[in-house]
């Protein structure tokens, strides 16, 4: 800060504690929603302060379901979205890592060919290639399958080359050292790399984490069998049967239970996040 | 560059052969299907295709709800970044003055990152529904009447503020590391020659901040057109009439719900084209970014 002056301090709080509450103001009235009884929401105006029926709207939801809506119990749905978040962080980042490796530690013919293989998926979305992509996942038999869900979306060149970047890094000696050893370069990048690149794993897993279980398009197409669904793509069968059978505190009781656990590992794990968020951005 | 190398010819495949499978699989020969039928036509059941060299495309370019769906897009992924951008700017000079409560402050906006592009829906259309929702009786109190459902300027209005509410989280973080960057003897030489904090802020800040600025507006553009979609069909499902049917939505009304393979694979291809020129954009830029 360059001078002292009450007066912008007091209008930067204030500017700060409008944005917190904008930024707070919807799961707010999601969460006051999930704590009422489905009758409450009959009258047309809705509550601003938590009801008492917390426990049966969530519990409902869990273990049960809406029958009527098509919906599963959520348990399972978040579980499948957890096994698809898992999976899809660690594939991206298990095949990113042995790519980088292959990229910078070996010269080999058409290199430059797979780099640019690589590079181009960065420039075809799913969104953008959707009808085809849906084809060959089901000309693969991959429909309703965690494999379906999740290895069409592992390959990733912004992983690859935040690895390549870490990789460049560091120094020769410690190859060259490595290799006077008698390490190969297997053993190099299991003992060697690996461990060097720990924090980087770390962060980028954050990300893939957030953004495999916020997954929408490609779990809604690819699931048709509700043992598949995840929450995500689940809501959005809720709240279309919502229209006709309004029962908003088990809709927002799914809504809240389905951004808790990424909104956990962001606040938990927040410098990871960040330096995450900065890296792969590079 | 490295200097010491592996010198194993075979390896480096082995080692790259997910990737490159996945890729090929997925991506490659996707893609190059999308080509292909875009200068196709076939009947929805698959019975009888013809090649038809680029009816598709003029068809799309004498399609008026193309046309519309391309404004659409325009204007939706303007009003998302200038929204978006904006409010995380405000937010991110706030900051900046803090010194222990910047932290706090930080952990407080960042969190809607991890919200999902379609809960983030989910929520702003309970807020906006019309018979039950908050604002919308706010609104209605004011003697506005907010239907989302059938007036297009509500329905737009409702996914652009989902959408940017979402994205002001990753904006903010890059704009308060833009901010820690600018040296603090710059302000201060301006301070002492007396230009105030507004002129300060106009002078020096904003312009330091270009660079961030322009890298944050690349990416806020693709990410409202490519990455709303989950908004857009949580709430609007690109209505009424088409008023929110931005391109990507389009492609899937048409490829999944319309079975129009051929106008379906040639929007895809102009998506492609669209989404290399923004990533190109981003590179060339991200090179002179590291320069600065």
């Amino acid at each position: 800060m360059v001078e002292n002056r009450p007066f912008l301090d007091f209008l930067a709080h204030l500017v700060l504690i409008i944005g917190v509450a904008l930024v707070a103001f919807p799961v707010w009235i999601a969460f006051v929603a999930s704590t009422h009884e489905p009758t409450r929401f009959i009258s047309g105006l809705i509550p601003l302060l938590p009801g008492d029926n917390l426990v049966e709207s969530y519990r409902t939801m869990l273990s049960a379901g809406i029958s009527t809506s098509g919906a599963p119990p959520v348990a399972g749905m978040l579980w499948n979205s957890l096994i698809m978040a898992v999976l899809i962080a660690t594939g991206k980042i298990a095949i990113s890592l042995l790519s980088a490796f292959a990229i910078v530690y070996f010269r080999f013919p058409l290199r430059q060919l797979a780099f640019w293989c690589i590079f181009i998926t960065l420039m075809l979305p799913v969104e953008v290639r959707i009808l085809p992509t849906f084809e060959v996942v089901a000309n693969l038999g991959m429909l309703n399958s965690y494999a379906g869900l999740t290895v069409p979306l592992i390959a990733s060149a912004t992983a690859t080359f935040l690895f390549r970047q870490v990789f460049l890094t560091i120094p020769d000696e410690l190859t060259e050292a490595a290799r006077i050893d008698g390490a190969g370069p297997l053993k190099f990048f299991r003992d060697i790399l690996i461990p060097l690149s720990r924090t980087n794993i770390a962060a980028l897993f954050v990300i893939l984490f957030i953004y495999g279980w916020n997954q929408y398009l490609w779990p809604l197409l690819i699931t048709t069998d509700d043992g598949y669904y995840t929450i995500v793509a689940g809501i959005k069968r809720m709240a279309e049967a919502a229209e006709s059978d309004p029962k908003w505190n088990y809709i927002m009781a799914t809504a809240i239970m389905a951004m808790l656990p990424p909104v956990l590992v962001v606040l938990a794990m927040q410098r990871l996040f960040v330096k995450g968020l900065v890296e792969t951005e590079k | 560059m490295k200097r010491t190398l592996f010198r194993n010819q075979f390896l480096p495949w082995f080692l790259l052969a997910p990737q490159l499978a996945v890729t090929a699989v997925f991506f490659l020969w996707p893609a190059g299907q999308a080509v292909w039928q875009s200068f196709l036509r076939q009947d929805a059941f698959g019975f009888s295709v013809t090649f038809v060299a680029l009816e598709n495309y003029a068809a799309l370019y004498a399609d008026p709800f193309y046309r519309n769906s391309l404004q659409v897009t325009l204007v939706f992924a303007l009003l998302v970044t200038t929204l978006s951008l904006g409010v995380a700017l405000v937010l991110a000079v706030a900051v900046d003055r803090m010194l222990r409560s910047a932290p706090a402050y930080t952990t407080l906006i960042v969190w809607p990152y991890a919200v999902a592009p379609a809960i983030a829906g989910i929520l702003w259309w309970f807020m906006f529904n019309p018979t039950i929702g908050i604002l919308a009786y706010v609104l209605k109190q004011w003697g506005y009447n907010w239907n989302h459902q059938l007036n297009a300027g509500n329905a737009m209005t409702l996914v652009v503020i989902a959408a940017a509410w979402k994205q002001v989280s990753y904006n903010f973080l890059f704009f308060v590391a833009g901010l820690q960057s600018i040296p603090a003897s710059l302000r201060e030489a301006a301070a002492i020659d007396g230009a105030g904090p507004v002129k300060r802020f106009f002078t020096i800040t904003l312009p330091l901040l270009a660079p961030t600025t322009f890298f944050l507006m690349v990416v806020n553009v693709v990410y409202a057109m490519f990455d709303t979609f989950p908004v857009i069909d949580a709430t609007t499902e690109g209505g009424p009439v088409q008023a929110t049917t931005i391109l990507v939505y389009k492609v899937y009304m048409d490829g999944f719900v319309g079975l129009n393979l051929g106008s379906s694979a040639a929007q895809s291809v102009v998506l492609m084209g669209i989404v290399i020129f923004l990533t190109v954009m981003q590179f060339r830029y991200v090179e002179r970014r590291v320069n600065y």
